[in-house]
């Protein structure tokens, strides 16, 4: 059963990602990708991970695809032409991939609870996930996290820069 | 597999949370106006059954029965879907709600949460995070510069808040070692964490009034520049989806509240059930009065508050109650 749905997935978040670099529209095309990271969480939870199932939500749909809808609407892109065609054909596919996640989701959460021989091979708590970050790997954690700052730092002295040299200019 | 029993309490339970639910939002904004009417030495609806009880009705037949109007050159599709994901994440949020302890009815244990999820802290942060969405592709769907203007700065808003949201929850799982909602009301049975650690009990109150978009921080909609912000071009109940699921986004949040710092169900005398809806509408209370006292910010000043002054707050608040608890373990 988990094989099967397993595979649905993987095929859900590839189709929703193959629709995703070949939409026009970049708005249309951000929420196919959000659609990729709903299966990918899914997979994560079948595969036994809830927390990192969490964190995909929060961190690549909730946070790093509402940046990625900033951008896109504070560009001034040209207006849209609707292709012709039926409607059908422009919500058609996400109300698809979206009918197939719920689907899944639903089976999840019936097979999960109760029999023994569903549950995944190995299950990981927040607890032991935390334990097995911090204890085992915290020079990665550390070496990422610095990543991290660094990123943020040149981030900060690249539109600081472009500022100031603005104001050179003036004087 | 399940039973059958088990899927029908499951069912139960969400069809009367979902009913509980829509009625409270409904009355919340009865309640709204009429309090915000004594606040302002006026009356407020008064006149649709007693004491105007029969409002709510009222409005929602007028919404239903408006024309739905939809823009020239707007994207079809999420234009009309946008308000159902501005109310849709904040019901989903209520199944890991936990209202009171278990049940016994006929030997039979009934928990009263939907679902004990044991990350249900990050469920609720994920699902306050998908809530942009509804703002976002509203605004940008209607192709209207206001409209554009007040989901760019629900967008906005919405992000920075949200840090500070939920590095003010990270104390409190700290201090209740579980990412369970119902750990979490167990963990406060001598002392709420309001008292433990006001500090993040003030952060998130914070958070939250700017999370749910109003006075003061309700910039996204601030009518006296953006007519009506993201939902200007919406009309009939389209508009009434973003505007009840604004309070049922009050009522989850004031949930929240009271199950992350409150206690939660405990306390004397009264049934848990009661004790815990009526802190739920003390805090829904506080954001009422909040709306009839402050004055709105400006939008430099918010996000300056927001990243400048919460956020490192918040961070040094967690490092504060790590090094507490790491000391008297």
């Amino acid at each position: 059963m988990s094989t099967v749905l397993f595979y649905i997935l993987g095929f859900t978040a590839l189709a929703a990602t193959l629709m995703c670099i070949t939409r026009r529209n970049p708005v249309h095309a951000v929420i196919y990708l959000v659609n990729a990271f709903f299966a990918l969480a899914l997979l994560f939870y079948l595969l036994g991970a809830p927390l990192v199932a969490a964190w995909e939500v929060i961190i690549y749909a909730g946070a790093i695809m509402v940046l990625f809808l900033f951008i896109i609407m504070m560009l001034e892109l040209a207006p849209m032409h609707t292709p012709a065609g039926p409607g059908w054909k422009r919500w058609g596919p996400v109300a698809a991939l979206s009918l197939i996640l719920l689907c899944c989701t639903i089976l999840m959460v019936a097979v999960d609870t109760g029999s023994s021989q569903s549950v995944p091979f190995f299950y990981v708590s927040p607890r032991v996930f935390g334990t097995v970050l911090f204890k085992k790997y915290p020079l990665a954690v550390q070496v990422v996290s610095f990543q991290l700052l660094f990123a943020a730092v040149g981030a900060y002295y690249v539109g600081r820069s472009e500022r100031l040299a603005d104001r050179e200019d003036k004087s | 597999m399940i039973d059958l029993l088990t899927v029908v309490i499951i069912l139960v339970k969400l069809i009367l949370i979902l009913g509980v639910i829509l009625t409270l939002a409904a009355y919340l904004v009865f309640a709204e106006r009429r309090i915000l009417g004594r606040m302002q030495l006026r009356l407020g609806p008064n006149r649709v059954g007693p004491f105007g009880l029969l409002q709510p009705l009222a409005d929602v037949i007028k919404l239903l029965t408006k024309e739905d109007f939809l823009p020239s050159q707007a994207d079809k599709w999420l234009f009309l879907l946008a308000p159902g994901m501005a109310s849709i994440t904040a019901i989903l949020a209520f199944a890991v709600v936990p209202f009171s302890p278990p049940l016994h009815l006929f030997g039979r244990e009934i928990p009263m949460v939907v679902c004990d999820l044991n990350v249900g802290v990050l469920y609720f942060l994920a699902l306050s995070s998908l809530a942009v969405y509804g703002v976002a592709l509203g605004g940008w769907a209607s192709n209207s510069k206001y409209s554009l203007l007040g989901g760019i700065r629900g967008l906005a808003q919405l992000i920075s808040y949200e840090l500070s949201m939920g590095l003010s929850l990270v104390p409190v799982v700290l201090m209740a070692r579980s990412f369970s909602l119902t750990d979490i009301v167990l963990a406060q049975s001598p002392l709420p964490f309001a008292i433990l650690n006001p500090v993040a009990f003030l952060i998130f109150m914070i958070s939250i009034a700017a999370e749910s978009k109003r006075i003061p921080f309700d910039i996204p909609e601030a009518e006296n520049e953006l007519v009506a912000g993201y939902h200007t071009e919406y009309s009939g109940m389209r508009f009434g989806l973003f505007f009840v699921g604004e309070y049922i986004n009050v009522i989850i949040l004031s949930s929240m509240t009271t199950v992350f710092f409150l206690g939660g169900w405990s306390g004397p005398l009264l049934p848990p059930l009661i004790w815990f809806f009526l802190k739920m509408l003390a805090v829904s209370f506080f954001f009422i009065w909040m709306r009839g006292t402050l004055p709105r910010l400006r939008y430099d000043q918010l996000m300056h508050f927001g990243w400048k002054f919460l956020i490192p707050l918040s961070l040094l608040n967690v490092i504060a109650t790590g090094a507490v608890l790491l000391a008297i373990r």
